[in-house]
């Protein structure tokens, strides 16, 4: 994931400056950059991976009446319950939310070559995302049933577990902003990779808020 | 103005080994795509004679096992389609569109190279099956429950092995798409609008447009199925030993809905490829350029509306709409037909093998779209459904047609890539031979389908009335084997000593003959104006002001 984007984003022009053509491939055209292009691009085959995952669980879950108590044994069903208690999941998604509000603190700040408004957004950002993680560690600890307990349990960590693996890409992503924020390497004109995260990183926040609300509280 | 003074003096290429490992240059990873591809298609291509030879008479003469026949012919599937017909495609179009837009390379060079190297391990890691307890076996199609991990389905690393190949190939050709969709909107030389792009750009750039959308989607299934294999999870797996819960339809609906664009993410480009020959070829403009783009453009939209007509016979899938809208594609791709026909009529053909080969797809694609209407009526597809008559379709589209563009565009894009021409004598024999191999091989199967034998099978009765077709089926297939000597032959043998082929040897009409052959790196040092879809034609034909 990180090498990904870090070639996505400090690659992309690379040898088409070098080139003789430098200028003719460049155009007039103006529009988004490359950089920010392909993101958005890998955003949306991101989505249709997502689409696949969501399109498991409704597609199980209808299959079944009493969603999500589907189990023969009456303490997993307690425990699958998980409209009952959402409010753990609630916090974990506030964090994230306002993760989305700083990151774009962040991309506001660069755009006004404010470098240090950039790293300090993009610092808390990564924090909140790492809070994130550790919150959902914990509640993987706690929830009381397994990834092989009946179809619920299979697409629960299935679902979750991929998400959080995004967030985990995206924080290593942002890391590396951070990284080359402190070394200096952004300006108003030149953050391309710092759009792009940024995009990323509100895509990760939004699957998450789909997720809350089809399994806490739809 | 000769095209010739548009080239640039000397090419700087470097040419060691390391060179080409290390390489980010779109035309070099183009060839790398095209090379690998060919070692994978001799590869399928062995794993089909493995099949051809069992079959060729009743009883279990050659393998012995039958096992080992499902993992030849999975394994065969898996080969041609995700390591040799696609990535093959994905090389043609690395080398020529960027040429074509006037580009000086790929928008993202290194993540070029990136997903042009999975493909190799990926390969490496499906084969890595045989040597660890038997390949996958479940067929391409990998149905549940015959691939979950359990008594009489696939136990054994083999299918692990294939979900994580697959895997790794899918994230290769998501990469490339958006690659090439970056490339395409951002890169083009001043001029060059979407509506002068050449169609083997529109294809490519239609075909990335299904890989971004529909490949994640056979993404998330793979991990899906890792995950009821290994983790004891309850997607796919309706009963059995872990307590089942899941749905085997899920798994076919979801596989479906890209494996269905997939075919046209393995045929697209070849229509490209051949609609770039057509019009040089017979010396006019390809006929209704427009409808060309627009019916492309159908055929992708389409294309998501009718996966489950793989699944008529599962009875749980709406078969009104799914039929209609299958019939539907016909009409975009009916309009191709046109477009290509009238491209000929009345053309000054010159009978080149790459105008044959085209000619070979022309012919062929059109029995496999005929042949697979039927398929598409809902009430004969409960006949023919896993019969050799499927087998028979999707051989004249994936064979006939693409593998019949590809050689097409080898012919044609050879002096390109290389400075020398192919020769014509043997090209000419190649196509005979594969035209006829082809025929042999795969007409029969109709017959075969239409008498009941299903496909998937090692052995048969030798009553039943299928041996004279088996064999002939196996001679033809002996006999595409045969074409591929003189292939090789050809190749090897003009690399060293073919016709010098200069800058245009065809006289056509695109942009990557106006530099030198091969190009330099990054392609141009001047572009002629481009004022229509055939820049250099007008070119010729003073149509152009060269400033
Ligand atoms: C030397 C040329 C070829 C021969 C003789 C050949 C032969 C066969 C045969 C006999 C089968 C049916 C096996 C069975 O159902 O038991 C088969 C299946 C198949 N072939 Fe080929 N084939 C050739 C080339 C190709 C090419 C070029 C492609 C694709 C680009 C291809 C794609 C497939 C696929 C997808 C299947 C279905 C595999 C499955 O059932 O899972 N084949 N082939
Ligand atoms: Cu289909």
């Amino acid at each position: 994931m990180a090498t990904d984007t870090r070639a996505l984003t400090s690659t992309g022009h690379g040898s088409v400056e070098h080139s003789p053509l430098g200028g003719l491939a460049h155009d007039a055209r103006g529009g988004i950059s490359n950089p920010i292009l392909g993101m958005i691009l890998f955003i949306c085959s991101e989505v249709m991976f997502f689409s696949g995952l969501f399109a498991a669980y409704f597609s199980v879950r209808a299959s079944y009446a009493n969603w999500p108590k589907i189990s023969a044994d009456a303490g997993l069903n307690e425990h699958f319950n998980l409209h009952a208690e959402p409010f753990y999941a609630l916090g974990l998604t506030i964090i994230l939310v306002i993760s989305s509000f700083t990151c774009q603190m962040g991309v506001s700040a660069i755009r006004r070559d404010d470098r240090t408004g950039l790293t300090r957004a993009i610092g808390v950002t990564l924090v909140l995302g790492i809070v994130f993680l550790i919150g959902q560690a914990y509640d993987y600890a706690t929830l009381g049933f397994g990834l092989s307990d009946t179809p619920f349990g299979t697409t629960f960590y299935t679902l979750t577990g991929f998400h959080g693996a995004h967030v985990f890409g995206g924080a290593v992503m942002l890391s590396v902003i951070l990284y080359r924020g402190l070394a200096g390497q952004f300006s108003s004109r030149h953050h391309d990779a710092v759009e792009a995260v940024s995009l990323y990183w509100h895509f990760v926040d939004v699957v998450w808020i789909a997720l809350f609300s089809t399994l806490y509280i739809l | 103005m000769a095209t010739t003074t548009l080239t640039p003096a000397a090419s700087a290429y470097r040419t060691g080994l390391y060179e080409w490992l290390t390489t980010t240059d779109h035309k070099r990873i183009g060839i790398l795509y095209i090379v690998n591809s060919f070692i994978f298609f001799f590869i399928g291509g062995l794993f089909a004679l493995g099949v051809r030879t069992e079959l060729a008479q009743p009883g279990l003469q050659f393998v012995h096992d039958e096992l080992l026949y499902n993992q030849l012919f999975t394994m065969h599937g898996t080969v041609m389609i995700f390591l040799f017909i696609i990535p093959m495609l994905v090389g043609f179009g690395n080398y020529v569109a960027p040429l074509q837009i006037g580009a000086p390379d790929m928008a993202f060079p290194r993540i070029n190279a990136l997903s042009f190297w999975m493909l190799p391990l990926a390969g490496v890691l499906l084969l890595m099956g045989f040597l660890t307890g038997g390949a996958a076996q479940a067929g391409w199609t990998s149905y549940s429950p015959l691939a979950q991990d359990r008594p009489l389905s696939s136990t054994g690393p083999g299918e692990d092995l294939w979900i994580m190949a697959l895997t790794l190939i899918g994230t290769s050709s998501i990469l490339g798409g958006i690659n090439f969709l970056v490339t395409i909107f951002k890169m083009r030389a001043p001029g060059m609008t979407m509506f002068r792009m050449p169609i083997l750009v529109w294809t490519v750039l239609v075909t990335s447009v299904l890989v971004v959308m529909a490949t994640p989607v056979l993404t998330s299934a793979l991990i899906m199925l890792f995950i009821d294999r290994n983790y004891g999870g309850h997607f796919f797996d309706p009963g059995g030993p872990n307590g089942g819960g899941g749905s085997a339809i899920l798994w076919q609906n979801v596989f479906w809905f890209y494996s269905h664009p997939a075919v046209y993410i393995m045929v697209l480009p070849a229509m490209g490829m051949i609609s770039e020959i057509l019009p040089v070829f017979s010396r006019k403009p390809l006929f209704g350029y427009k409808a060309f783009v627009f019916a492309t453009a159908g055929i992708g939209a389409l294309g998501f509306s009718v996966w489950a007509h793989h699944m008529f016979t599962t009875g749980q899938v709406f078969l009104p709409f799914f039929s209609l809208m299958t019939f539907l594609i016909a009409v975009p791709t009916g309009v191709k037909m046109f477009n290509w026909i009238f491209t000929l009529f009345r053309g000054k053909l010159t009978f080149s093998t790459p105008l044959l080969f085209a000619l070979g797809f022309l012919s062929m694609f059109l029995i496999g779209g005929i042949n697979g209407a039927f398929s598409a009526a809902v009430p004969v597809d409960f006949a023919l459904q896993d019969t050799y008559w499927v087998v028979a379709h999707l051989h004249y589209v994936l064979f006939g047609g693409s593998v019949f563009g590809v050689m097409a565009g080898l012919y044609y894009w050879f002096p390109k890539m290389t400075g020398r021409m192919l020769n014509e004598t043997l090209g000419k024999i190649q196509f005979v031979l594969m035209f006829v191999g082809f025929n042999l091989t795969f007409f029969p199967m109709h017959q075969l389908g239409l008498a009941g034998m299903p496909r998937r099978i090692a052995d048969y009765a030798s009553d039943a009335g299928w041996n004279d077709l088996n064999l002939a089926a196996t001679i033809g297939g002996f006999t595409i084997a045969a074409s591929t000597l003189p292939l090789i032959w050809n190749v090897f043998s003009s690399l060293r000593a073919g016709k010098p082929a200069g800058d245009d040897p065809w006289e056509a009409n695109t942009l990557e003959w106006a530099t030198s052959s091969p190009p330099p790196p990054y392609n141009f040092d001047h572009l002629p104006e481009i004022r229509s879809e055939r820049p250099l034609f007008d070119l010729r034909h003073g149509r152009t002001v060269v400033h």
